[in-house]
């Protein structure tokens, strides 16, 4: 049983200290922030999407595991108090390469809060291809580079984009950084 | 759906474990005085205080639904020797349940087994099945012998 | 309806605590109560503010009394606030009253059944007069008389009843439909059995009790007996993931009550008894029995009966059984609406003008 490793410390602080960087990268879309710092969390999962889990997801919220995570899946049982959900439409999902958007719950216009929240992990961010993110939040367009996104990215996103208020919500973690793409926001390469 | 007996370690598990979750931390570390002592443990997850949503079933037997919530401490801990332990005892005491995740660790480890059931757990069931006892004792004084105009003729 | 903030009254309500606190300790000179003693001498207290704060923790529901005053609704809020700070870890296996460690079991339908009439510790039979010994801090009581206990558990009245198929069984046990929860799930109606019955049983026990009687003397006619009523502990379960096994985690008092009730039959069911089911957090019968009353009067559409009470009207019962939410909507008429009066000081001015105006021009007509 992998669920060995411990997970927050202390969970109350370390959960507001983590949300806290989840609600500034949401309201600053492409911002680094740091999280999960202390954890050790098992393969594969890095420590700021292990952070991220810890602090959002509860024995309340459903979370569907992606086949090249389910190494984690009973730490995250264990640690998260949630039993793996079998649709990725549900309230979290967890991958590390980019599913079908498609595939995932964007909400409806009555419940538009009701859609899926992906927690994406990269190889890294700050670096690699650069994208041009605008709307809610950005003053004006901003660059954002991560390593580990699909080449066809900005495409897949526009269409996520365009459910708006509908869609999808994305955390993209790699080591100890997050950063948040809200479906407000639109995405263009280069 | 009855579910499978379950195998005599589950149930030998599920023993202490009852009793360590109907038992104080101070009754708990009064016969832990007379035991062998436990080994180191780190924690994995808490001891920390959460609710239980509790069910009855309309009826008695029938539909469950949902009857209110109970307070419920949590705990895991690895032991030095590598057994994980695990804890879930009602109410919101902390130091419970730590200690009862700590024996259930100690309590799977074949070497600490034996000396821990009966210098802790054996003890501690014979109290709680005492109190059972002298509770449906009192209950017992209380029923009602009938007996019929019939009957007090006769005797 | 509007509110206006209001500055200035932060020194008020500081002073106002203060002084709160000094009430609540009363004299000094008097020893203050413990919560060990309020849980072990206001157990009824205890009881009925778990049942209606809707969560289970005696120690809890001692410091919210404590911190009450003893009033009870208070207290219940205290907890109601306090549990939407934890996080739920789990939902347990439905508990099985037929396992109960019965301290009290009592039927009104049957003398002679099996395990038989348990008077357990009931204030039925005393004769409610003041026992002014104990208002003199006397000596404990002798300890209770003890016998020989047959079997600690005892089949439920209903189970013995029902080889007959005279009484109505107790329905599916494994529903395709998780149970709704009203902690998590706003309100929605027709609401189901297994909504109602959490409603309840978080209800208000003066509320219940008012609605069981109101069936009783003829609103919502039903002939109930008592099946039974019994008092015990029960082991509460629940099978954590990490395990894959279930563990008993505690026992908790429950009262649980079921009432039999005639019914003539309908169309597509032959006569036989019906029934209402209560339970309820603590020793609390009472509540039970109202809560069961409660309970079979809101299946009239089971039953093709014609609802014209107010306990058979689910939306009525359901909304109104709340303390809490009706303590938060009667106690909120206290926070300031001076701009909504103000409105309306200044509509039934004009009103008054209007209506002046028109008296004066009519008289004027008629002159």
């Amino acid at each position: 049983m992998s669920i060995d490793l411990p997970g927050f410390a202390d969970p109350v602080a370390q959960a507001q200290s983590t949300f806290r960087a989840v609600l500034d990268a949401m309201a600053r879309p492409g911002t680094l922030h740091d999280a999960g710092n202390t954890l050790t969390p098992p393969a594969p999962l890095a420590p700021a999407t292990a952070a991220v889990l810890l602090t959002l997801v509860d024995h309340d919220t459903t979370l569907h595991i992606a086949p090249d995570c389910v190494a984690a899946t009973a730490w995250l049982t264990f640690h998260c108090g949630t039993a793996p959900a079998s649709s990725p439409a549900s309230a979290f999902a967890l991958a590390r390469t980019l599913p079908d958007l498609a595939t995932l719950n964007a909400g409806t216009d009555e419940a538009p809060e009701s859609a899926t929240t992906l927690v994406l992990q990269v190889a890294a961010l700050g670096t690699g291809p650069e994208f041009t993110l605008s709307g809610p939040g950005l003053k004006s367009p901003a660059a954002f580079r991560a390593e580990g996104l699909p080449p066809d990215f900005a495409a897949r996103w526009a269409e996520n984009h365009a459910l708006f208020p509908r869609g999808i919500d994305l955390i993209l973690c790699a080591g100890t950084t997050l950063a948040a793409i809200p479906r407000s926001i639109t995405v263009q390469e280069g | 759906m009855p579910a499978p007996p379950p195998s005599p370690e589950t149930a030998a598990r599920q023993r202490w474990m009852s009793v360590l979750a109907r038992a104080s931390a101070d009754a708990i570390a009064a016969r832990l005085a007379h035991a062998p002592a436990l080994p180191e443990s780190t924690l994995l997850r808490g001891p920390e205080s959460g609710l239980v949503m509790l069910r009855g079933r309309a009826g008695g037997g029938g539909s469950p639904f949902n009857l209110g919530e109970m307070s419920v401490t949590r705990c895991t801990v690895r032991n030095a020797q590598g057994f994980v332990g695990h804890a879930y005892v009602q109410g919101r005491d902390q130091h419970q349940a730590r200690l009862a995740a700590e024996l259930d660790a100690a309590l799977q480890d074949p070497a600490r087994h034996d000396a821990l059931e009966q210098g802790v757990i054996a003890p501690l069931a014979t109290a709680q099945q005492a109190a059972r006892e002298e509770a449906a004792a009192k209950a017992a004084a209380t029923r009602v012998q009938f007996f019929t105009m019939a009957t007090m003729r006769t005797s | 309806m509007a509110y206006v903030a209001v500055k200035g009254g932060e020194r008020a309500i500081d002073n106002a605590h203060a002084w709160l606190a000094e009430d609540r300790r009363g004299d000094p000179s008097v020893p203050e109560i413990s919560l060990a003693q309020i849980q072990q001498q206001l157990g009824r207290s205890v009881d009925r503010v778990m049942a209606e704060g809707s969560l289970y923790d005696p120690h809890l529901a001692a410091l919210a009394v404590k911190q009450a005053q003893g009033d009870i609704i208070e207290a219940a809020f205290l907890l109601r606030a306090y549990r939407t700070t934890l996080p739920r870890f789990a939902y347990a296996t439905p508990v099985d009253t037929a396992a109960m460690q019965i301290r009290r079991r009592i039927s009104a339908v049957y003398k002679d059944l099996p395990g038989g009439q348990v008077l357990g510790p009931t204030y039925d039979y005393t004769h409610r007069l003041l026992d002014f010994a104990l208002a003199a801090e006397g000596h404990p009581p002798a300890p209770a008389a003890t016998a020989p206990a047959e079997a600690a558990t005892m089949p439920r009245v209903s189970d013995i009843l029902r080889g007959e198929d005279l009484i109505e069984p107790d329905g599916d046990p494994n529903p395709p439909a998780e149970p709704g929860d009203l902690t998590r799930e706003p309100l929605a109606f027709p609401a189901g059995r297994d909504v109602r019955l959490q409603a309840l049983a978080r209800g208000d026990e003066g509320f219940l009790l008012a609605m069981g009687y109101s069936t009783q003397r003829g609103w919502g006619g039903t002939h109930p007996f008592v099946g039974e009523i019994r008092v015990g502990e029960c082991a509460v379960e629940i099978t954590p993931p990490e395990l894959g096994f279930a563990i008993d985690i505690g026992d908790i008092t429950l009262t649980e009550c079921q009432m039999v009730n005639q019914f003539k039959g309908s169309k597509t069911k032959p006569p036989q008894f019906t029934r209402g089911y209560g339970l309820v957090f603590g020793h609390a019968e009472r509540k039970a029995m109202g809560m069961a009353l409660v309970d079979r009067a809101m299946r009239h559409d089971e039953f093709a009966e014609e609802p014209n009470a107010p306990a058979q009207n689910v939306e009525f019962v359901v909304y109104h059984s709340d303390n809490i939410e009706g303590t938060g909507f009667v106690e909120h008429l206290k926070l300031p609406h001076y701009v909504d009066f103000q409105s309306e000081l200044e509509t039934i001015r004009r009103m008054r003008r209007e209506a002046e105006a028109n008296a004066a021009s009519l008289k004027e007509a008629a002159e």
